[in-house]
Parts: structure tokens; sequence; C-alpha cells
């Protein structure tokens, strides 16, 4: 089994960074081609969430994301320190949510952690969101092809 | 990549042409864009995303809330994407139903519905 970890300060312009490491190991674990969009996808989104919920909670502690190649499959953590906001809308309305009325709220953080959801839940088949007393975690995997070609 | 954005008119369209990588960190540009074309009185807004590597739903969001503004002033937002990387996170977000798609910039330029 092997790691990589990255952790990094809850700031926009880093996600990117997360996304191109995420991919580089994936590529590098055996995870199909024609998949690496979706996981770059999926890990931006969950580092997006993840650093908007550390931004909105005041939270200082940077933003984790674990990325681990086991034999048949890789998987991805992203860990956020806001306890409790895990779990998609379940977790307590922080966002201020005074004009629920309206049906296109651009600027409504807890829409926006919504559809990240969505789409990660839209693009992978095994993902698991958990939360407890230490924040939240989204947790997904991609079967991987064993690598033929040597380096 | 960073994000570039140019705008040109067309008859009474605005062409909104985005290139790179629309994420968390660049959709406010794209976001300051929109809100200026709507505040200077442009309501008929084309996105052509032909040029754009990456989207994700803070992208999404952005041209929701696009949408919106102009539909307030009875306006339009066409998106012009063939990618299929692109499309998909459209259709998995249920967004195709909202958002006018077209093929080519000269489509969206001359649709009306």
């Amino acid at each position: 089994m092997a790691t990589v970890e990255l952790r990094f300060s809850a700031q926009p312009e880093h996600v990117r960074t997360a996304r191109l490491v995420a991919a580089a190991v994936a590529r590098r674990a055996g995870v199909d081609e024609a998949v690496l969009d979706e996981v770059r996808l999926a890990v931006g989104e969950a580092c997006s969430r993840a650093v908007g919920l550390h931004r909105g909670h005041g939270i200082t502690a940077p933003v984790r994301v674990v990325l681990t190649e086991e034999e048949k499959v890789f998987s991805i953590e992203v860990g956020d320190g806001v306890s409790g906001a895990g779990g998609g809308g379940t977790g307590e309305s922080s966002g201020a949510d005074g004009a629920s009325s309206g049906e296109l709220q651009e600027s409504d953080a807890e829409g926006e952690d919504e559809m990240g959801l969505a789409v990660i839940s839209g693009l992978v088949d095994d993902v698991e969101v958990t939360s407890d007393a230490d924040g939240g975690v989204i947790r997904m995997s991609w079967p991987t092809t064993p690598a033929v070609t040597p380096p | 990549m960073d994000l570039s954005l140019s705008t040109r008119t067309v008859g009474d369209r605005t062409v909104v042409e985005v290139g790179g990588e629309i994420d968390v960190y660049t959709a406010p540009k794209l976001r300051e864009q929109l809100v200026e074309l709507v505040n200077d009185g442009s309501y008929h807004l084309v996105v052509d995303m032909e040029g754009v590597d990456f989207l994700d739903s803070t992208g999404l969001g952005v041209l929701v809330g696009g949408l919106k503004r102009v539909r307030a002033h009875e306006g339009s937002l066409r998106l012009v994407c063939n990618q299929e990387r692109i499309l998909k996170i459209f259709r998995i977000t249920g967004l195709t139903k909202v958002f006018p798609i077209h093929n080519s910039v000269d489509e969206a330029v001359n649709a009306t519905d």
C-alpha cells in the first residue's frame, strides 16, 4: 500500500494543485485514463467543499487529502476540520438562509456545497461521506488495473 | 492554466469566450464579468465554453447566477459546448434542462425560442 498525503491551507488557489497531484498519483496507480477526468473533478469538488467549510468556520488548520494506492483500488480521502458538516445537508445549517424562496441562488454557500456533493455522487460509484467530532471525510475509490509497463 | 475571458458583440448578443479552468479559484472572475455585462445592459449572453479545460460546480453556480441575472431583465444565457467531459457535468446535475446548449457560436447567436 502506497500513500501520498497532501495538506494545504484552505485557499481556493491550492485546489488546482490538489487536482493535479491526485490525477498524477491516480494515473501512476493504474486508474484508467478515461476515468482520470472524473478523479480530477471529484477531488476538486471535495477540496472546494472543504476549503469553503474551513473558510466559513474560520478554521486555520489545513485541508487533508490522502491518496492511497492498494492492490486493486485507488482511494482518495478528503478531510475537513468542521464537525457535523458531513452528510451533505443533514448537519447544522451555518449559512445565511434568509431568502429561502429563491430557486437560483448563486451565492448560497450551502447550495454550492450541495451541488458539489451532487457532482461527486453522480461521478463516483464508490463514495462515502462521514462526519464525527473531528471533522468530515469524503472517501472515494476507483478500481485500478495493474501496470504492465515499467517506468 | 488560468482563466481567460474575452467578450464581443454579435448583433444583439454578447459573446463571452471563456478559456482555461473554471474552478473555485477562477470562478469569481467569470462571475464579475457576467455581473458587469448585465450591469452594462447586455442581457442576451452567449457563453462560449469551447476553450474550457475544466469546469466544476463552482463554475456551474456562476453560470446559474448569470442566468438568474439576465432573466431578471427578460434576457437569455446560452452556452456553446461540444466537449463531452464538460457536457457530462451539466447532465449529471440536471442543468441541461436549465441552459440551452449549442454546438456553435453561430447557432447560439441566431437561436430564438
